[in-house]
């Protein structure tokens, strides 16, 4: 019973290593682990927190400016801090255009390798994959002349012999089952993809200045002006910028993420029955529509639906009972390793227990990750797009409810195909869709209070902190890309006295908690299909269904009564 | 002719029309500040094969220098993948996973003994037999020494690759540091930034394709081309700088109009960049471009020296003939020792205050990135 391991899990963010023990082809128990850890929390005591959102937008570079959001929230929470309606809408519009533009480099570039082969591109007859594009898209680039010049290129690309990024990769695998011209068409728009989330972030550096890592957040607001008489604000001209952008984002993604991911996922219908793992889903919903204290009028509801249970309305999600195990993580509890603590409470001693490097194997009966172990209820939960629309689903939400059942019947699927790595896949799509639709309200919305004379993007009633009380405690959330992002902050004479983040990719990366439960991650890979031990495709096409995110998933609290020392300026 | 005719063929093969290819020489030799004639260098240079094996090294980052790498338009990330380079290793995009990942590695290191260039992102945590990272089992500060000890050169990409950034910041809970204190010795160059500038990277790389050598650098090792001008000498709001029209408060008419973000904490005044001329995203914008300050990440370890980023730099001189001292320079020296006050380190910042530069040499520019903040000292013992 060999263990086998995947380390350096490739095409998602950070450093993530599978271990697993695969018997008569199938994965008998996988275990998951984060093999980073910078301690970012640690850095921020002591620091002013209107300065938070820029360190923590540093916990990740890829879902840039959701940690950004979180922690304006948690700051503005604690203070009791109101936003004016133009910095929620522009909060709106910047978070939408995260999903949109993340999923589909998701989709294309971080997961389409998993399922199509590029090598087998090039015996495919450009001609027919011309028809197989026009037969499920009006997407215009779908000549025979474009896929062969697509087709070219890659064909001088493999002759020069070098094969850069693609080398070494699992082509001819028996798990790819695309015929060579799905394949050209998967290879085609995987270029196609990188220029348009080139051309579309834009958005993002007209609204925050640039992108990776925007620069235009405030605890109270925004610092972006509106200003129709301003060249230098959001004025008429780029409101009407916004509008292209947003019927760029709605035309890619309906004439080409969507049909590409049907006719995908139309040869791959046997991944509808693997990779589930917990049934159970969390969010804390988010887009408000009128202020951040009525979570009952977010466009993506709040709630937890355990069990797969889709026919009942989703129980009500509060987020006091949240709490981290670290009993297999490298961390010590001062009470012992064996309690939960929710994040007011949280606590974090680093302590490392597993071999010196260089090192074959974990100990993964001890402690073997930099990951804690988030728990609901003392419950392991999948956050993310899934968790997002079945929780939306059994919420009745019109859109949601329309658009999922569309694609369970154009695949021929039931609703219970949306527990597995396909329903996973497919439920970002879904959302990426509906999300395109309202960016394009949401930019209305703010031209709409232009319009009226609405030129507030900053409520400073509470911006120096002489205003502040001596102490206060906040949360801030958001539904990120990859699922439900806490961030807790207490503040103590003006300074950050703690600061926790407790991130999508923790609940579903996390190793197992006190109680022996796996996270999200090890119960999905439990009965994946391996075909080839030494070629672990299937097991990458479930990790990755996830999109894992590690570089802000692991992170240190402040250890109680921890002395800190300081760089003095001299 | 016939060259003419075979660069035509080579880049219809690419997908690239000739007339894209030359503007993108173009552009590169203005970013270089090349005379117009190395555009028809570049383009013959760019043509070379067998394309230069790069690998990318991600260690404790938060894939920031990836992201602006993918937003990279002259030449696009496709281009640089399939016909400028041969990225033989890249955690985030590389096809392969595990050992078969691995292996892309080892073969670029061992096949190409100082033939490839390696690019570094992310701090190197040394502590605990750095135990803070590991990739395949092995320690972070292994695979840098091994991988850039044996490369023709390296590209220190963002803060942490640079001095440590993020996971530096005081306390320091990993000991990190940036490459060049991880593996001293080697062929080095530095782009800060949080992330940095992808036309500056691409600058980098096709400066070394043309010249088979790297652009020059200052005494910290970053190229001149990208970081040898203070971002306040020519910022665009500059004017009203000099005519000591200020931003008051978030949303105030001043700040609607575009005025000047130095009382607002904008760093600025002590940061090099070319951020103003080149901008970011295809030029779309800047950070002072959507109207928050400058956090100054592109200075040495900016999150201890720059911060709070919200409190405004206690010396900055060069206030223009429009407005009076009394208008400007009352407000500034109020506002200065309001801050220092506050903090009860008046004598500590005062010891290391020097004037920034009034001129545009090197070394005068760097002495408007001392370490003069009060942040850390506000949190001092």
């Amino acid at each position: 019973m060999a263990k086998l391991v995947i380390d350096p899990i490739t095409r998602i963010e950070g450093h993530l290593r599978i271990e697993a023990v695969v018997e008569r082809g199938r994965v008998k128990e996988a275990w998951s682990s984060g093999t980073m850890f910078r301690g970012v929390e640690i850095i921020l005591k002591g620091r002013d927190p209107r300065d938070a959102w820029v360190f923590t937008q540093r916990f990740c570079g890829v879902c840039t400016t959701v940690h950004a959001l979180t922690s304006v929230r948690a700051v503005e929470n604690a203070l009791n801090i109101t936003i004016p309606d133009n910095a929620r809408i522009i909060r709106n519009i910047i978070d939408g255009a995260q999903h949109i533009q993340d999923h589909v480099i998701h989709f294309y570039h971080l997961h389409a390798l998993d399922w199509v082969d590029v090598v087998s591109a090039l015996k495919a007859d450009p001609g027919e994959t011309a028809a197989l594009a026009q037969s499920i898209s009006s997407w215009p680039k779908s000549s025979a002349n474009y896929f062969k010049t697509v087709q070219n290129r890659v064909k001088t690309f493999v002759e020069s012999g070098q094969l850069g990024l693609f080398a070494n990769g699992y082509w001819g695998h028996p798990a790819y089952k695309l015929p060579p011209e799905a394949n050209l068409l998967g290879v085609a728009h995987y270029l196609e993809a990188l220029d348009w989330q080139r051309e579309f972030i834009k958005i993002h550096a007209l609204l925050g200045g640039k992108n990776p890592h925007l620069q235009t957040y405030l605890v109270g607001g925004m610092a972006i002006p509106v200003d129709p008489n301003s060249q230098i604000a959001i004025n008429a001209q780029r409101i009407a910028q916004m509008k292209q952008w947003a019927a760029m984002a709605r035309d890619f993604v309906e004439q080409v993420y969507i049909p590409d991911l049907l006719a995908i996922a139309s040869f791959y219908k046997d991944w509808a029955s693997i990779g589930g793992g917990l049934g159970n889903y969390l969010t804390y919903g988010d887009f408000p529509r009128k202020t951040i204290d009525r979570p009952e009028e977010f466009w993506i509801p709040r709630g937890v639906v355990l069990n797969k249970n889709l026919g009942a309305p989703p129980s009500v999600m509060e987020q006091e009972r949240v709490t981290e195990y670290v009993a297999h993580s490298w961390y010590t509890y001062a009470d012992g390793d064996d309690k939960g603590k929710h994040p007011w409470q949280g606590e974090t001693s680093p302590r490392y227990t597993g071999p010196k490097p260089p090192y074959e194997f974990l100990d993964t009966n001890g402690k073997y990750s930099w990951l804690k172990a988030p728990r609901y209820n003392d419950t392991p939960m999948e956050v993310g797009p899934l968790a997002r629309m079945i929780v939306s689903y059994a919420a009745g939400h019109p859109d949601v409810r329309a658009t999922v059942n569309g694609v369970l019947q154009k695949l021929g699927v039931g609703p219970e195909a949306l527990f597995s790595t396909l329903g996973r896949v497919a439920a970002r799509g879904i959302e990426t869709l509906l999300m395109t639709r309202e960016l394009d309200r949401w930019i209305d919305e703010l031209a709409a209070n232009m319009a009226r004379g609405d030129l507030s993007i900053h409520n400073g009633e509470r911006w120096r902190p002489e205003t502040w009380p001596r102490e206060a405690e906040g949360w801030g959330f958001m539904e990120a890309p990859r699922g439900a992002l806490g961030h807790w902050v207490r503040i103590k004479n003006g300074k950050i006295e703690n600061y926790q983040a407790v991130v999508p990719s923790t609940w579903n990366g996390s190793p197992r908690d006190a109680r022996g439960q796996p996270g999200a991650y090890e119960a999905s890979l439990v009965d994946t299909p391996v075909a080839d031990p030494e070629q672990p495709l299937e097991i990458l096409r479930t990790i990755h269904s996830f999109d894992p995110c590690i570089a802000c998933a692991v992170h240190v609290f402040n250890g109680n009564g921890r002395e800190l020392t300081r760089i003095q300026v001299v | 002719m016939a060259d003419a005719i075979n660069l035509e063929e080579a880049l219809y093969h690419r997908g690239v029309t000739r007339r894209q290819f030359l503007k993108f020489c173009g552009l590169m030799a203005s970013v270089l500040a090349l005379p117009p004639r190395y555009a028809g260098t570049i383009a013959s240079s760019l043509q070379a094969a067998p394309r230069l094996p790069l690998v990318w090294l991600e260690f404790q980052d938060c894939a920031g220098n990836t992201e602006s790498f993918l937003r990279a338009s002259n030449p696009t990330v496709s281009q640089i993948v399939l016909d400028l380079l041969s990225v033989n290793y890249h955690e985030t995009i590389m096809a392969p996973a595990g050992k078969q990942a691995e292996q892309s590695l080892e073969e670029t290191v061992k096949n190409h003994p100082k033939g490839y260039l390696a690019v570094v992102e992310g701090a190197i945590p040394m502590g605990e037999d750095g135990v803070y990272c590991t990739i395949a089992g092995r320690a972070a500060k292994d695979i840098v020494r091994e991988v850039c000890g044996n490369a023709l050169a390296t590209i220190a990409v963002g803060a942490c690759a640079w001095d440590g950034g993020l996971p530096a910041a005081a306390p320091n809970p990993t000991s990190a540091v940036g490459v060049k204190d991880a593996v001293p010795g080697i062929t080095l160059i530095n782009m800060p930034g949080c992330p940095m500038n992808i036309v500056n990277l691409t600058g980098v790389i096709v400066h070394y394709l043309t010249f088979k050598d790297l652009p020059a650098t200052d005494q910290m090792g970053r190229p001149l081309f990208a970081y040898g001008q203070l971002i306040h000498n020519y910022c665009p709001r500059r004017g009203h700088f000099d005519a000591g029209r200020f931003v008051e408060e978030w949303g105030d008419t001043g700040h609607r109009l575009g005025w000047c973000l130095y009382k607002m904490g904008c760093k600025g005044p002590q940061a090099l960049s070319n951020c103003p001329s080149v901008g970011w995203n295809d030029a779309t914008s800047w950070p002072i471009g959507s109207s928050h300050g400058c956090v100054g990440c592109m200075s040495p370890h900016f999150w201890d020296t720059r911060t709070p980023f919200y409190e405004r730099l206690p010396n900055v001189e060069g206030f223009g003939i429009e407005a009076t001292a009394d208008q400007v320079g009352l407000g500034v020296v109020a506002g200065v020792t309001a801050a220092f006050a506050a903090h009860g380190i008046i004598s500590a910042v005062r010891g290391a205050a020097r004037p920034i530069a009034k001129h545009e040499s090197p070394s005068d520019q760097q002495s408007g990135e001392r370490r003069d903040s009060p942040s850390r000292g506000s949190n001092g013992p």
